[in-house]
């Protein structure tokens, strides 16, 4: 009994505070998605709002069951805990239930369970026992371990396939960061995105010649006038002679002309920079032949790896393609629901698009509308701002640990949050790309809900033993 | 401990800031500053209306419309629009009862909730009144107008081919087809479904929860306009094809003709055939699978795809080909008592005078001759082998246009068959068989098949003296077009054009020579025809009677293959029909009215039983 009264002194009540009023504010708005006027009585258990209701329920016992929890159960069961979600994500691919082309449900009687939601603190207990017991050291070796920890569950969850959990986990690489890992790494990873949808949005060549000018510039910055023109002379003489061979006697597109033509300039370069030892020319030189590489095989990427629908989906986002009534059909009738909330709303229960159902999956992955249409502007930034308290409060929380190992898995809980709350909401409001993953604590469904409880309380029980001596 | 990365909080601090600011800004765009989405929302749902262009017509050689379109008018649902409705009155509109509409609605609700999908077909324009009438009352139906084929005769059915609705499968793979669009299925129809389609249109307007439409979404933007299809301009002259099918019914079989100076068919039948209104609109299914179950196989295009033995008709192949081989000549003499007899082997033959030339031998149909003429062609000493001067002679029947699909623009042509050296091999071991083992392909016997087509684009050659355009269905696409590019392509065969002069005199004495020539039926008065009989052996009942002819001889207009099954010798029906139809096609009219009602009286049932 005095440890319990104990454990509830040093609970983080900001967090569990605002947990309780996420989950509450969501089923309000699941009861107005899923309004109709045959089915009043909100706690109607055949209807969503009456399901989510009981889920709540379920939530706040399981809470409370984490929370009397001795603190070294997760630090010692971690690996445990992870090589069993594993197993059952093998499990899923074979006995699971296909729902929507994807084999990512177990049927237990009359409720299905997500364990790809699950997962994910198993996920983040197992990387940040690993990250603890590497305390001293941040190398390349490290941190392709915990990579792997990370991309283990990632395949499984591909092979079912559902893409947006796959890319929820990278929110998984904001610990690797937070633990040291190269920030290159990051930098690579954000320009290879950057180079995507540059290429997707102007095409290839414009940026390949843009990829150009920006090495012309390096080349400016770092080594001078003179060296720069020099440079530029070479490319230029290599460029010509590759055009002329390129375009007139083998037919050749312009892109790929100036692939040879980097190409050829660079090995009549390769013995000055040896000779000079120009570290400096040579790293622009490898940077803007390896972009210019990955810009050719992005298109065919794009073409050949992805789904058409998902291709749609991103062009949609980029504005580069409308079709508002195939794929591009939610995102149209979710900014219509939410540009329509204006700045105060249409008021609870009054959301016209909400109530006559035209945003379909409108009480799971896009719940966001309802928020946007019956509440507005003013709640849509309550909401947001709630999430962001949730985030900055978490990243305190993980600042204030002494060990690894809950910093590591406080960084993970924030991670994910982060990734959900701005993919999910940013995908109704067209700036990602339409992703099925849901709102913590918003959307509709059993899984999610207990998946990210259990996630957020771990993490609470962890802080609340801080004091408390780790093995 | 030490935390050398403890910094890296601030920027991850950052990132949380940013993500806030991104998502509140967006939103404070389409919230407050841009109100179209207000608009929308007023009046909330899109309707798409796709504008349907109408498909493209077709007209005869001589500019006589075949084909043209009739309004129909289909009506769709979106499931999701609808709400409770006087479904007692809305049956009552339609003539459905209650089963059939909660049948048609679960259909449409499985297809998709959201997306339109047809309800009712093709309802008539009096029921259309009706509900249109009455619209407002049932949210979230609303009516397309569609087009359907009419024909001005009841002809060319399976030249034209037919339009379907497109099937899941196709819908999956190209994505101009939408559920419950139509496509050519089979035919010119088919061929041409890209030029005759045009190119669909899409109006999206907005819809208010009263089924009423407020105007056109984003100003139009996401509209499309429709192009209608382009017109084509058959190359069938519909009056003689309307007569080759009078003359072909009760009886079993086809004809091609061809116009020799341009590979343009003229006429393509095959009998028996049916009224391509039959497989329009809703009666279609239904007529579908009537057609499809009749014992007479109507749906069949025996013209592209029977492949029948040429018998005697391809003797003319045989003696062109050693003429060009130069193992004969025109004034070669081969005896015949009564047949062909070589140690064991006797090819028959009927009584006639010997011995004879070619030109004797084409009129009079000798066996013995093609006989010897074959086998000298493979015994031919400039080659090593038997078997290699059996490919050179397979090689000029390919020239020819045999053994593969010519390449008509109908997509059901089938290839027939011309044996290869490696199906001898196989048969008889590599290499150990002799002219005589194959001695019946000389008469157009044996393993052999030829279309109806194949035959008359033989006739075609002869008729150009060695050179043909690959037939073809369709003469210029759209007013001023040309044809597909691979029709204005001239083949050539490898004979010679002087090689062709005895052939043709043997021909023109075959229908207009004196006692003994096979094809006097054919004989007209004012036109010289030059023609070859032929009958294919049926291992299941009554041979084919078969006739390739072109008339007339100098200066050739038209090229004939006849084919009536199970009617005996060429000479009896198939020789009568041809003439009739060159009469028909050169003079305008048939002056030989006996001729013509003997025809029309004969009656073969199929099969060979009379």
């Amino acid at each position: 009994m005095e440890k319990n009264n104990n454990i509830l002194t040093r609970l983080d009540w900001v967090t569990v505070i605002l947990w309780l009023l996420m989950m509450i504010m969501g089923w309000l708005n699941i009861y107005a998605a899923v309004y109709n006027e045959q089915h009043t009585s909100i706690f109607d258990l055949s209807q969503r709002y009456g399901k989510q209701l009981m889920w709540i329920f379920a939530a706040l016992v399981l809470a409370v069951f984490v929370i009397v929890t001795d603190n070294k159960l997760w630090f010692f069961f971690a690996w445990f805990i992870y090589g069993f979600f594993l197993l059952l994500l093998l499990l899923v691919l074979v006995l699971g239930k296909e729902i929507n082309g994807a084999r990512a449900w177990f049927e237990v009687g009359p409720f299905s369970i997500q364990p790809s939601e699950f997962a994910k603190f198993a996920t983040g207990l197992a990387l940040a026992s690993y990250l603890n017991s590497q305390r001293q050291s941040s190398g390349m070796k490290v941190m392709a371990a915990a990579t792997a920890i990370i991309i283990a569950p990632v395949m499984l969850i591909a092979l079912q396939p559902d893409m947006g959990s796959v890319i929820t986990y990278f929110a998984f690489f904001i610990v690797l960061y937070r633990e040291g890992m190269s920030i290159w790494v990051f930098i690579t990873a954000i320009l290879a995105v950057l180079l995507f949808l540059l290429t997707l949005i102007l095409g290839n060549l414009p940026v390949a010649i843009g990829l150009l000018g920006v090495a012309v510039f390096a080349l400016l910055v770092t080594s001078g006038y003179m060296v720069t023109l020099k440079a530029a002379g070479v490319m230029a003489v290599a460029g010509g002679a590759a055009y002329l061979a390129g375009h007139y006697l083998l037919d050749l597109d312009l892109m790929l002309i100036i692939v040879i033509a980097v190409f050829l300039a660079g090995i009549v370069y390769a013995w000055y920079i040896y000779r000079q030892k120009l570290k400096s020319q040579a790293i622009i030189y490898i940077f803007l032949l390896s972009g210019l590489l990955y810009l050719f095989t992005v298109d065919y990427a794009f073409n050949n790896v992805l789904k058409p629908h998902q291709q749609t989906r991103i062009n949609i986002m980029l504005g580069t393609e409308a079709d508002p009534f195939g794929e591009g059909y939610n995102l149209n009738q979710s900014l219509i629901s939410i540009g329509s909330g204006g700045f105060a709303g249409k008021g609870y229960l009054n959301g016209t698009q909400t109530k006559f159902k035209f945003v379909p999956e409108q009480s799971t992955d896009f719940i966001f509308c309802t928020v946007g249409e019956e509440w507005g502007f003013v709640g849509s930034t309550v909401v947001i701002g709630l999430f962001v308290l949730l985030l900055l409060r978490l990243l305190m929380m993980a600042e204030r640990q002494r060990t690894t190992f809950v910093r590591a898995y406080g960084y993970g809980v924030f991670g994910l949050f982060l990734v959900h709350f701005f993919v999910n909401i940013g995908m109704t409001i067209g700036v990602m790309p339409v992703i099925g993953i849901p709102l913590p604590f918003f959307s509709y469904g059993g899984s999610s809900l207990w998946g990210f409880t259990i996630l957020l309380f771990i993490f609470v029980r962890l802080d609340a033993g801080r004091t408390e001596y780790l093995g | 401990m030490k935390d050398r990365y403890a910094n890296r909080k601030y920027f991850i601090m950052a990132l949380v800031l940013l993500a806030a600011i991104i998502l509140i800004t967006r939103l404070f765009y389409i919230q407050i500053v841009n109100k179209t989405y207000r608009v929308s929302a007023a009046n909330n749902a899109l309707r798409p209306v796709t504008q349907y262009p109408a498909r493209g017509l077709i007209y005869d050689r001589n500019g006589e419309l075949i084909v043209y379109n009739q309004a129909a008018y289909d009506l769709l649902v979106i499931p999701v629009q609808t709400s409770a409705f006087d479904t007692v009155r809305f049956n009552e509109i339609l003539g459905i009862t209650m089963d059939d509409f909660n049948g048609r609605m679960k259909a449409a609700v499985s297809y998709s909730r959201r997306a339109p999908s047809v309800f009712m077909k093709m309802i008539s324009s009096e029921t259309y009144a009706l509900l249109q009438e009455e619209l407002y009352r049932f949210p979230g139906f609303y009516v397309q107008a569609r087009t359907l084929r009419k024909y001005t005769r009841p002809v060319a059915a399976h030249l034209l081919g037919y339009v379907g609705e497109v099937d899941n499968k196709l819908i999956s793979k190209d994505r101009y087809y939408r559920s419950g669009d139509y496509i050519g299925v089979s035919g010119i129809e088919k061929s041409y479904e890209e030029h005759l389609r045009g190119r669909k249109g899409v109006n999206i307007f907005l819809v208010d929860v009263h089924n009423n439409i407020k105007g056109s979404y984003a100003e139009g933007r996401y509209d499309t306009v429709a192009v209608p299809g382009t017109n084509l301009w058959s190359t069938i002259d519909l009056t003689l094809q309307e007569y080759g099918e009078r003359l072909m019914q009760n009886k079993t079989g086809s004809i091609v003709a061809i116009e020799p100076a341009t590979g343009e068919i003229l006429t393509l039948v095959s009998s028996p055939t049916y009224d391509p209104a039959l497989l329009v609109g809703r009666v279609r299914s239904e007529n579908f699978s009537m057609l499809q179950a009749d014992t007479v196989k109507p749906l069949f295009d025996r013209a592209l795809m029977a492949s029948y033995p040429p018998g005697s008709t391809f003797k003319i192949m045989n003696g062109l080909i050693g003429l060009q081989e130069d193992v004969i000549h025109p004034t070669s003499l081969f005896s015949c008592s009564n047949g062909y007899h070589a140690g064991s082997l006797t090819v028959a033959c009927h009584s006639h005078s010997s011995p004879l030339n070619l030109v004797q031998a084409v009129a009079q149909s000798c066996n013995a001759w093609f006989c010897n003429a074959f086998r000298n062609t493979l015994e031919n000493p400039k080659y090593n082998s038997i078997q290699d001067a059996f490919d050179k002679w397979r090689d000029y029947l390919v020239a020819f246009g045999f053994g593969n699909k010519l390449g008509i623009d109908l997509s059901n042509e089938l290839p027939g068959n011309i044996p290869t050296r490696s199906y001898y091999d196989r048969y008889y071991g590599k290499d150990r068989w002799k002219a005589l083992t194959v001695i019946s392909l000389a008469i157009g016997q044996g393993e052999i098949g030829a279309t109806p087509l194949q035959m008359a684009n033989m006739a075609t050659v002869i008729a150009n003296r060695g050179s043909f355009y690959i037939p073809h269905v369709v003469k210029h696409i759209g007013n001023d077009g040309a044809p597909l590019p691979l029709y204005t392509q001239k083949y050539i065969t490898g004979i010679s054009p002087e090689n062709f002069d005895p052939v043709i005199e043997g021909m023109e004495g075959a229908v207009n020579g004196g006692p003994g020539s096979t094809a006097r039926g054919a004989r007209l008065d004012s036109i010289i025809i030059c023609g070859k009989t032929g009958t294919a052996q049926n291992p299941h009942g009554k041979d084919h009677s078969i006739f390739v002819a072109f008339a007339p001889k100098d200066n050739p207009q038209i090229a004939i293959a006849v084919y009536v099954e199970n009617a005996g010798f060429g000479s009896t029906f198939a020789a009568p029909i041809a003439s009739l139809l060159i009469e028909k096609y050169l003079t305008g009219e048939v002056k030989r009215k006996y001729l013509e009602d003997h025809v029309l009286r004969m009656v073969i049932q199929p099969g060979g039983k009379e």
